[in-house]
């Protein structure tokens, strides 16, 4: 496994750049240390400072008196040992508070952010490649950002008031979710391609609805599939929060004379709000997975890059999107634990 | 007042409640007394209309309930059962005041009602108030429930088992606090156990449900003394219904006030059985009565006048 790879340029694919050895001895070493020696954590913070550190700078240097298309790409080796000084931290933080541990992890995502600032990784392909599309970039974020809160938000208004039904009645409940455990079970391309027919069928009946840009691609599908791969999770959820709230409490608060409005907003939204949101944590990471796959009909978000980058053979650009993919997740995932912690400590 | 009118319901083939007809009055409080299943909890919730009925009318301060917006009338009646039911994520101010704020009192006079209750229900710790319920121990969970019945001063308060899940001691301690308090507000309670004792302590006047219908009705000592057929006098304990009657008349109506005895002496308003039982600790067959005058065994074995 080689550390970098260098290539001619950003379609070729690049071969091992030599004279790595000597860092790959080296930081094993120090991950040996880190995985028994008691200070182990801040080894291993280090680890995972270090490499990305020692990648750019190395790139920097071997980029000197290159042809200016010559592209230094971060090797498997690079990618193993990153992960498993990652997974090293994660294990040796299990045993200090939460606290100490999201500082840590701050230390990180903060110290990776100013060093990409001041340009230590910019002689990395990975980087080249995002400074040379940047706008494109930036639109891309924006519309797989969109495309995920929209579907959120209609996943929501219509997943909820089906939760709510599929609560009190059971039996229509249980017809519902099988429907759309069954919609689950479509592949999301199949779904995509299966909904091109329909929609360019309504767009040509009412040209209304194709002037406000629905049609057989676009984001109007796209939505559309995404909503109902997101309904499932949202109804399933809806309804375990409506179950989370104990029968007696429910029975108490209509016995003192509470509408059925009052209940839902008072007593049973409060009660199973903190199940809800575990389910949407959820919905929200599948949609951002799931919206990279939209850009096959043409959505746009993140998969155009993915996409085009194996269109293209350009490595780099499928990594990009895909890093930024698993960035947009990992910062969902952040932000609706945050929200639950804060929720946990209200309570 | 609560009026039962020919009551009926069914839960399909099983007939829960059998044409059944009753009135509490006024400032009564009205146990009704059966083993479970017998329907007496169902008959105290056609009353707040969470079980509906089939046939018959259900009367409160003479007018029919299902005529009545069904929020308005359970605003205002008072509602307890076993499990409490507190809202978790309220604190204790904020259960009590549920119905309060139901009603759209101002800020001011819940807050005063609030502190109020606090006091009559001995939740006056400190800090009680902002506390959440799952702080409380069982006993003051249900304090709090009984407080947040109460919270709107209702004519009529139901109460389904509400002391069934307490341990002795606090359970006695809830069963005064809610009698005296029924007794200064004058409201009408229907009050439902399983517990012989706790009816016989508590009603003015007891019914006796079996099977859906009402075996007897009537004071705790006519119960005890004419069982109208042998299943009443089964279930209020035979021979041992005597021992219960001892718990409902007091020392005072019994006391001799020119004998004078040695001993510990013994308050005016304490029950026979606890007279009874402090002569058994002191081995005495004769007590003092505080205030003067002395109580007898002879007295307590013998038939009242």
């Amino acid at each position: 496994m080689s550390f970098l790879n260098i290539a001619p340029n950003r379609l070729l694919s690049g071969h091992a750049a030599g004279g790595q050895e000597g860092v790959f001895v080296l930081l094993w070493i120090v991950a040996a240390v880190a995985a028994w020696w008691r200070a182990g954590a801040l080894a291993a913070l280090l680890l995972t400072l270090l490499l990305p550190w020692i990648a750019g700078i190395d790139a920097t240097l071997m980029l000197h008196l290159k042809p200016p298309t010559t592209r230094i790409q971060l090797g498997a080796g690079f990618w193993v040992m990153w992960l498993a000084a990652a997974l090293l931290l994660l294990d040796r933080l299990r045993h200090v508070s939460a606290a100490w541990r999201a500082v840590a992890w701050g230390v990180v995502v903060v110290s990776l952010i100013v060093s990409a600032w001041v340009g230590i990784f910019n002689s990395l392909a990975l980087v080249r490649e995002w400074r040379a599309q940047r706008g494109a970039f930036a639109d891309a974020l924006a519309t797989h950002v969109t495309l995920s809160l929209v579907t959120l938000g209609i996943a929501l208004a219509v997943g909820a008031p089906l939760g709510y039904i599929a609560w009190r009645k059971r039996r229509t409940g249980g017809a519902l979710l099988g429907v759309l455990a069954f919609l689950q079970t479509v592949p999301s391309l199949a779904l995509f391609a299966l909904l091109i027919g329909p929609f360019a069928w309504l767009a040509r009946e009412w040209p209304a609805l194709g002037a406000l840009g629905f049609g057989g691609t676009g984001a109007a599908p796209a939505v559309f599939a995404l909503v109902l791969y997101a309904l499932l999770p949202v109804v399933r959820y809806t309804a375990a929060g409506l179950d989370a709230v104990p029968g007696d409490t429910r029975e108490a608060a209509r016995g003192l004379g509470m509408t059925r409005g009052q209940v839902l907003l008072r007593v049973q939204l409060p009660l199973g709000w903190p199940v809800l949101l575990a389910g949407l944590r959820i919905v929200a990471v599948q949609t951002i997975g799931l919206a990279a796959v939209a850009a096959l009909i043409g959505a746009g978000g993140l998969g155009r890059f993915v996409f085009l980058g194996i269109g293209q053979g350009a490595t780099d650009m499928v990594l990009l999107g895909t890093l930024a993919i698993i960035a947009l997740a990992l910062a969902a995932d952040l932000l609706f634990q945050g929200l639950l912690a804060m929720n946990e400590r209200r309570a | 007042m609560i009026e039962f009118d020919h009551v009926h319901k069914a839960f399909g083939d099983h007939v829960v409640i059998e044409d059944l007809s009753l009135r509490v009055a006024d400032g009564e409080f009205f146990v009704l007394v059966g083993p479970s299943g017998s329907g007496k909890s169902t008959l105290l919730r056609t009353v707040n209309r969470l079980t509906h009925i089939d046939r018959g009318r259900v009367l409160v301060d003479g007018k029919d309930v299902a005529t009545q917006p069904i929020e308005t009338l359970r605003r205002g009646i008072g509602y307890a059962i076993q499990s409490v039911g507190l809202f978790p994520h309220r604190t204790v101010a904020e259960n009590i005041a549920t119905v309060p704020r139901l009603l759209g009192w101002s800020k001011r006079d819940i807050d005063a009602r609030v502190a109020e209750l606090i006091d009559l229900l001995k939740l006056d710790e400190p800090g009680m108030a902002e506390r959440y319920p799952d702080t409380l121990s069982g006993g003051q969970a249900q304090r709090v429930g009984v407080a947040r019945a109460l919270a709107a001063r209702p004519k009529i308060v139901l109460m389904d088992e509400p002391f069934g899940a307490l341990d002795p001691l606090t359970r006695e301690s809830l069963q005064a606090s809610v009698k005296a308090i029924q007794r200064d507000t004058g409201t009408a309670m229907l009050f439902v156990t399983h517990d012989m004792d706790e009816a016989f302590l508590l009603g003015d006047r007891v019914g006796l449900m079996l099977d859906g219908r009402l075996a007897q009705v009537g004071t705790p000592l006519e119960l005890i003394r004419s069982p109208a057929d042998d299943r009443v006098n089964e279930f209020v304990g035979g021979t041992r219904a005597y021992l219960r009657e001892l718990a409902v008349r007091n020392v005072r109506d019994s006391v001799r006030r020119d004998e004078h005895a040695e001993g510990e002496p013994i308050p005016a308003r304490a029950t026979l059985q606890e007279a009874l039982g402090a002569m058994l600790a002191q081995r005495r067959d004769r007590l003092p009565v505080e205030g003067g005058g002395a109580i007898l065994l002879t007295d307590i074995v013998a038939r009242p006048r």
